[in-house]
């Protein structure tokens, strides 16, 4: 499809026109975050007056400052790390063992135990029934409960057990035969051969860890546990409950609108500075694995 | 020996054989069974005068009553419109973008263009919710945002669009689209590279453009894509995602913006009805149920690829 020359005149001004509407949709992609990096570092009153368009206006740090000593922000950043660290870590530790067992040949019931994992994702309790368990199991207000909570799904279970089903028998046969268990099979053998499916896991749990807000919302009262989405959140809340009451947070240097663009910014930049690495998956097609089963 | 001797024998032999992967497998039941199934025996409160003091199973029965109360109260009404609403906008508008994008990367020759185009458009999947919400706040701003100063440079008064029931559907829909009709294009773009080559080399002999290899080619080898996705798409109908209704929505812009779920948390987290929320939320979850059975059978029959 690469060759050029099979091109009709009508071809080439065709693709021309994709390629800029393609630019126009990518730049349209691009702009809101342009817009709010420029926010935030404009000063409060050109924020508040709508005279930022591309690049800051009046431009000062004071939003930075703003947020960067209040101490809510660096403990909600904090938590977030706990959050995405321990709570991929959990996930991990039961997902990749129990999708191990799933596939495997031997297992008996191996059929009902599928079900039973597969049959969460048809149907579940909803948020009621979830959030008083959690109650009833002491998890409100814990940094387990988030960790464990939230540990499984269906979804990457069944992924990784496709992944480990079409790995050919051949490759254990000879750690078997060394006299290697099942443990050892699974650690020396399956996990290696795994890696890019157990990168996607690792990968999805992490952005899902990293975004969550709404069960960190509902389940933590104490705002010394609380991550850095439900404290944006917070600080969005004022901004668009209450226009009124924001206004008189208007100084001469920074507004509600260019904190709130400040704390976004910050969110963004480790997802920024982790972007690459996500990017090697997705073309592999390992995304798409779990799509087809 | 008697078969049942036998059978418990082969059994003992097989538990000393093969413990290893029971001791793999249970995190993962117990997990299942603590967080995922314990939930679905607490739902029978749905069918009970639920209290905190009696528990779930000492509460009494009461039948269909809450849903009786459900079925008569104008807000959950409302809240299964709009749902249903926004999945169709969500099928119509959100659906489509998605293939169109894939085809356009398709049609884009200058590889260090399309991978940069893709590099950014793949980008807001990544963002959270919350972020998501705090762009779109600060953009439709009616003193500050930008929408407003771009509409003031055309001489329209600033417009507070995210109180006005008439905009939060499109907002809604609109910034669905920006944060994943990029993403949502990989798997648009797998089925389109695995269109066989011989089919387009042999149009090209019969001097076929581009515009018709698209038509004539392209988009028929990936229609089974595009119908798999549309069934996906069809079971998991109602889960319009509230919690971006939650941080959008506000009092003036219930009448389009209140979705079942948000109906739920807000009549069982924040009321405390929990057992009238629940059966909202059984409701809820029954439709669900069909709807992805359905879409599963249908599948099977037209494509012969179910979708477990």
């Amino acid at each position: 499809m690469s060759n050029m020359n099979l091109y009709s005149r009508g071809d080439k001004f065709f693709v021309r026109i994709n390629m800029v509407l393609v630019g126009l949709f990518t730049l349209a992609t691009l702009y809101p975050f342009i817009y709010i990096a420029a926010v935030s570092f404009s000063s409060g009153m050109a924020a508040r007056s709508g005279v930022v368009v591309l690049t800051p206006v009046e431009a000062t740090l004071a939003a930075y400052q703003n947020i960067l000593v209040q101490p809510e922000f660096w403990i909600s950043y904090g938590n977030t790390f706990i959050y995405t660290i321990g709570g991929t870590i959990m996930s991990l530790l039961i997902v990749i063992p129990g999708a191990y067992a799933l596939s495997r040949p031997q297992l008996l019931g191996r059929k009902y135990w599928n079900l039973i994992v597969a049959f969460t994702m048809w149907f579940n309790a909803g948020m009621i029934p979830f959030w008083l368990n959690m109650r009833d199991l002491g998890l409100l207000d814990s940094y387990w409960g988030i960790i464990i909570g939230f540990a499984v799904n269906a979804f990457n279970i069944i992924l990784l057990r496709n992944f480990f089903e079409s790995i050919p028998s051949s490759f254990e046969e000879a750690a078997r035969m060394d006299g290697a268990n099942e443990f050892q099979i699974l650690w020396k053998v399956f996990i290696p051969l795994s890696k890019p499916a157990i990168a996607t896991i690792t990968l999805f749990c992490v952005v899902a860890r990293w975004n969550g807000f709404f069960w960190a919302m509902i389940l933590l009262q104490d705002e010394d546990k609380v991550p850095l989405q439900v404290f944006l959140r917070k600080t969005i809340a004022e901004l668009s409950d209450d226009h009124e009451f924001s206004a008189s947070l208007i100084t001469s240097s920074f507004s509600a609108e260019t904190v709130n663009a400040a704390i976004i910014v910050c969110s963004i930049i480790p997802v920024l500075l982790f972007y690459p690495f996500i990017q090697k998956y997705f073309n592999k097609g390992i995304l798409l694995g779990g799509v087809k089963e | 020996m008697t078969n049942l001797q036998k059978k418990s024998q082969w059994l003992i032999q097989h538990f000393k054989k093969e413990w290893q992967i029971y001791v793999l497998l249970a995190p993962a039941m117990i997990w299942f069974f603590t967080f995922l199934y314990t939930p679905m025996y607490g739902l029978q409160i749905a069918f009970k005068d639920y209290s905190i003091f009696k528990g779930i199973a000492g509460s009494p029965w009461i039948g269909f009553e809450h849903f009786q109360t459900l079925f008569e109260n104008d807000d959950f009404i409302r809240a299964i419109k709009n749902t249903a609403i926004l999945s169709a906008y969500n099928l119509l508008f959100a659906f489509p973008a998605p293939i169109i994008l894939a085809l356009m990367f398709n049609e884009i020759l200058n590889q260090w263009y399309k991978k940069g185009a893709q590099t950014i458009v793949y980008l807001p999947h990544f963002i959270s919710t919350v972020i998501l919400a705090g762009i779109v706040i600060t953009a439709f701003s009616p003193s500050a945002g930008i929408v407003n100063t771009v509409l003031g440079w055309f001489g329209v008064d600033p417009v507070y669009f995210l109180s006005k029931p008439e905009w939060f559907r499109p907002i809604f829909i609109g910034s669905g689209i920006w944060q994943e009709a990029g993403f949502a294009s990989i798997v648009f773009l797998a089925a389109i590279a695995g269109v066989n080559p011989s089919l387009y080399e042999s149009a090209v002999v019969d001097g076929a453009s581009r515009w018709q290899m698209m038509w004539k080619i392209t988009i028929p080898s990936i229609l089974p894509t595009i119908l798999i996705m549309l069934i996906i798409r069809i079971g998991n109908l109602l889960e319009v995602s509230f919690e971006l209704v939650i941080l959008l929505y506000q009092p003036a812009t219930y009448v389009t913006a209140d979705v079942v779920n948000t109906f739920i948390y807000r009549q069982g987290i924040q009321s405390g009805q929990y057992d009238l929320a629940a059966a909202a939320g059984l409701f809820n979850a029954v439709v669900a149920f069909i709807l992805v059975m359905t879409a599963n059978t249908i599948s099977k029959r037209y494509s012969r690829t179910s979708l477990w």
